[in-house]
């Protein structure tokens, strides 16, 4: 493990042991180690003991905001449901976020998932994390056994052999263009700041599509999504996704089909990725969990991109800026109503 | 049974005949290595095997994602609309070849359930396994604590194994014997390949029994007590309920079934669904017997390592590892083989 890492890693486990063994927080949301190479797993400690379990590293990337209303109401006093609320605060969960992770949990507060009172955030300036899936393709496919991670390097181990890879270069491609590394709301800092970012090319993913023609695009976008194997790993893994019942899970009426019909695969991405205009932080979540490699979130980078120009507005920055496709202005954009 | 020696050119004009007459799926690599999933070969385009398994399961081809069960007509103005006529299906083989033994177990293991499912069964009838035994195990691989075998060659009808720089083709169905024969070369490898084939595994290493198939202990298991066993809540805590696990699972072969009707054509589909869903289980009512997270997921480790061998024997799991390497969230089914037995 790099020295950031440790120290991090050591940082979290004492503030998180600190928080449950006072009784600030009932649970502490993070990650502990995963079972194989370049995997973590999402943990919830709650003892102090168990906090010793929580690690950070380069492959934390499952949003965790996404388990925060699941792990918050499994700390409040069981109840019926006609029961009246417990009286007094709720019990508090403790999280780890970086940049977008906290803009995620801004979002939700905006949209009454979460209750900022009931957090206690512990912040963390963002290096990046790594995909697995460059990773692997560096060394063409073949089974890692064992990775190690430095400042700036990681050592891939793969058939009794050493490979040593730049860590820059197989970083996901949402965190190369990221530009708010640092989280925007947080109770403890951990580690040092990662500082503003400025990134010249923060859509080309988006520009090269947009480059195309239109008939080009589409073929894109078919090919693209011609692995899916409607999963919902992405759905699933996304903190945006909370319906009780997603449109495609519904029968009556039944919005989409559920097979792998090109169509209905279709309906079901640009769906998914509409829902997430202007609420998008561009986590990476959906893109890294996707089993068939599928490159997600140049989808919803392009919506972000698009809510940017016409609004001005960036998802999560601000708690109190309302949300930009919930609000309206005199001199909003409507191109795309009125042509001419 | 007949084993038959083959140099690689030979295998390549075997493919190249089998080509000429039916589809022919391998795996094959794509963006350095990263995506490694089946494709259909084509002259040119041939196998490309890495250690382990594609991407995607062999259940695509013998329970594909959708399967047209029946068809109909949905105009009103045909006097036959709406009675379900059995689609129109060539009898054709298909082959599929580069078959890892687990995947090729899985096939057998499914065909228990499916036992008397007719599409299953003519999907089966009409496919060739040609397989290649394991030299390497991957990180993720565990058949041998399964009851399988990195050198295993049930459910396969020609199981190839590289001996040097040659090939030794065990052929141990009929559709093999056909296939070989299609195949047009290939030398007898001599009343004494099987033996050497044995030593040679013995020599390199690999393991050749399964001593760690966990069905016999698990069967005696009280059901109760694995169901209510303190471990689930710590397993499931971090699941995600996606499928990216039991659609990727060779041996998950739960399905539901859905009448698609679009303009004046139907069809009766069916299409795989997974116990991780909260549908899965939905009733008309309202009422989810299995509406939380935890039970989902208990669920589908009880079902594949308890209810699955009390029924039928085997445990419902080959060790391919896929779940293991594509969960999100890092489940790893070893883990719950480990502590299911220490129950």
């Amino acid at each position: 493990m790099s020295d950031t890492n440790s120290t991090i890693t050591l940082e979290i486990r004492a503030r998180a042991g600190e928080l449950l063994a006072s009784g600030e927080v009932k649970a502490f949301l993070g990650f502990a180690e995963g079972s194989i190479p370049m995997a973590t797993r999402p943990f919830i400690a709650r003892t102090p003991e168990q906090a010793e379990k929580l690690v950070w590293n380069s492959f934390c990337v499952i949003n965790p905001a996404g388990f925060l209303p699941e792990v918050l109401k499994s700390v409040e006093p069981s109840r019926g449901p006609k029961d009246p609320p417990p009286e007094g605060p709720l019990p508090r969960v403790g999280v780890v976020a970086t940049g977008c992770w906290s803009r995620n949990m801004v979002v939700q507060m905006k949209e009454n998932q979460v209750s900022r009172d009931r957090l206690v955030i512990l912040g963390i300036g963002s290096r990046g994390m790594v995909s697995n899936k460059k990773v692997q393709a560096m060394v063409g496919g073949r089974d890692i056994t064992a990775i190690e991670e430095g400042e700036h390097s990681l050592t891939v181990h793969c058939d009794g052999e050493k490979t040593e890879i730049h860590r820059w270069d197989v970083i996901r491609d949402n965190c190369r263009t990221c530009t708010h590394p640092d989280p925007v709301i947080f109770d403890y800092q951990i580690g040092d700041s990662a500082g503003e970012r400025h990134i010249e090319d923060r859509y080309v993913q988006v520009d090269k599509i947009e480059a195309m023609s239109a008939a080009q695009r589409w073929q894109w976008f078919q090919n693209e999504i011609s692995k899916c194997i409607r999963c919902y790993a992405c759905r699933n893994a996304c903190p945006l996704c909370y319906c009780p019942t997603c449109f495609v899970d519904d029968s009556r009426p039944q919005w989409v089909g559920k097979s792998t019909d090109p169509v209905d695969t279709s309906i079901f991405h640009i769906l998914r990725a509409y829902h997430c205009a202007g609420r998008c932080t561009d986590c990476g979540a959906c893109e890294s969990v996707c089993p068939m490699g599928i490159r997600l979130r140049i989808l919803t980078k392009k919506l972000e991109k698009d809510v940017l120009e016409m609004y001005g507005s960036e998802a999560g920055l601000d708690l109190e800026a309302p949300l930009p496709l919930a609000t309206y202005t005199m001199n909003d954009p409507q191109q795309f109503i009125i042509k001419g | 049974m007949k084993i038959l020696k083959l140099e690689k050119s030979d295998l390549d004009k075997w493919l190249a005949e089998w080509m000429k007459s039916s589809p022919v799926y391998a795996p094959v690599q794509s963006g350095f290595g990263s995506f490694y999933d089946w494709a259909r070969l084509e002259q040119g385009r041939m196998p490309e095997l890495l250690p382990g398994v594609p991407k995607s399961s062999i259940k695509t081809f013998l329970f594909p994602q959708p399967e047209t069960l029946e068809e109909f007509s949905a105009d009103p103005a045909d006097p036959s609309a709406f009675i379900l006529k059995a689609p129109k299906t060539a009898e054709q083989l298909t082959i599929i070849a580069g078959v890892r033994p687990c995947d090729a177990r899985s096939v057998s293991l499914n065909a228990l359930p499916y036992a008397k499912d007719p599409y299953y069964s003519n999907r089966l009838r009409n496919t060739a396994l040609v397989g290649f035994t394991c030299e390497t195990q991957c990180s993720t691989c565990f058949c041998t604590r399964t009851g399988g075998l990195p050198t295993g060659t049930e459910g396969l009808d020609i199981a190839i194994t590289r001996m040097d720089n040659t090939f030794l083709a065990e052929i141990l169905t009929q559709k093999g014997e056909l296939l070989a024969e299609a195949g047009r070369t290939g030398t007898d490898a001599g009343g004494d390949a099987l033996s050497r084939l044995e030593q040679s595994r013995k020599n390199s290493g690999s393991p050749v029994s399964s001593a760690d198939d966990p069905a016999p202990i698990l069967r005696e298991k009280d059901l109760m007590a694995l169901y209510q066993a303190p471990f689930w809540q710590e397993i499931a805590e971090p699941c995600l309920n996606c499928g990216a696990c039991t659609f990727l699972c060779p041996t998950c072969y739960c399905f539901d079934i859905q009448d698609e009707v679009i303009r004046d054509r139907g069809r009766r589909i069916r299409y795989w669904d997974s116990c991780m869903f909260p549908l899965f289980t939905l009733h008309a009512s309202g009422h989810n017997p299995r509406g939380l997270k935890l039970q989902r997921v208990r669920n589908r480790f009880m079902h594949k390592l308890k209810y699955f061998p009390e029924r039928f024997g085997p445990i419902s799991c080959v060790g391919c590892g896929r779940c293991i390497r594509e969960c999100p969230v890092n489940i790893d089914i070893r883990e719950v083989y480990t502590d299911l037995l220490a129950i």
